[in-house]
């Protein structure tokens, strides 16, 4: 219950993040990935600001292995850097860069009740759905 | 050169919004012990594990609840949505398949991985922001012939 609680919260607290930085907004975002164009640094600065509050709290949970409400701390396994990785974030990129959309703000956005991003959040659960249908189908072959 | 579009650049609402977000993944992480990846909590609901469904969920809802509230109290800032369709499609299905099988997006790696200072992360986020500089320099630049 608290541990459902704690994860509506965080999705809160995340949500009015994205809409106070103004990367819920798609032009936003496009201005900052537009480096030979108005180049806008907001973003620079959201993903600075995060990383600020997130350092300090990421050296304190890797020294934890419970976290304060009592579940187990569940940090990546420093993993590998291979081909999925760099072919993934690139396809992802290539999508970001199409519509200025990247995840957290496409759930926002349709929170917001647009349109269009209910139409690209669609297809990118139907991406999810097909990228686990392809690795079902290798998993069998 | 780069040239900065200064009307257009909001440093303090940046640097503010970008505070609440880490506030959210520290809280994530140290109150539940995960990490505040959007695309791997809303993947991990297509292939649905026992005990693993209702956290999942109300994360993904306290998203969609974030600008519903806002609107009870403020007017909600611009979301401006200028691609098309047939465009939202492709950019959600790249960003869809692109994501699980990196392993994650800008909040996952862009913002808690950089956090926690791993070297898979900072390589995600390089080849994800390069990938969309180079997207936006050819729709924006070389297609429009602009």
């Amino acid at each position: 219950m608290k541990f459902n609680l704690a994860s509506f919260g965080a999705g809160l607290l995340f949500g009015f993040g994205l809409l106070v930085s103004g990367m819920a907004n798609p032009e936003k975002v496009l201005g900052f990935l537009d480096i030979a164009g108005q180049w806008d640094p907001s973003l620079a600065l959201v993903m600075g600001g995060a990383i600020l509050v997130g350092l300090f709290a990421f050296t304190v949970a890797k020294k934890r292995t419970i976290s304060f409400l009592g579940f187990d701390m569940r940090l990546p396994a420093s993993g590998r850097l291979d081909k999925r990785l760099v072919v993934g974030s690139l396809v992802f990129g290539a999508g970001w860069g199409l519509a200025g959309f990247c995840p957290g703000p496409g759930l926002v956005a349709l929170g917001a009740g647009k349109s269009g991003a209910l139409v690209f959040v669609a297809a990118m659960v139907a991406g999810m759905g097909l990228f686990e249908v392809i690795e079902k189908h290798r998993a069998t072959k | 050169m780069i040239e900065i579009a200064w009307e257009n650049f909001t440093p303090w609402s940046a640097l503010a919004g970008g505070i609440i977000i880490g506030l959210s993944a520290a809280g994530f992480i140290l109150l539940n012990g995960r990490i505040a990846g959007i695309s791997g909590i809303l993947g991990g609901l297509l292939v649905p594990q026992k005990r693993d469904v209702l956290w999942r969920i109300a994360f993904l809802a306290g998203m969609l609840a974030a600008p519903l509230l806002w609107m009870m109290t403020a007017e909600l800032p611009a979301i401006e949505i200028k691609a098309s369709y047939p465009v939202l499609m492709v950019a959600g299905l790249l960003v869809g398949i692109g994501t699980r099988y990196g392993s994650g997006c800008t909040s996952g790696h862009g913002v808690c991985g950089l956090s926690r200072l791993s070297p898979r992360s900072l390589v995600a986020t390089l080849t994800f922001m390069v990938a969309g500089f180079v997207t936006v320099f050819i729709i924006r630049h070389l297609m429009t012939g602009a």
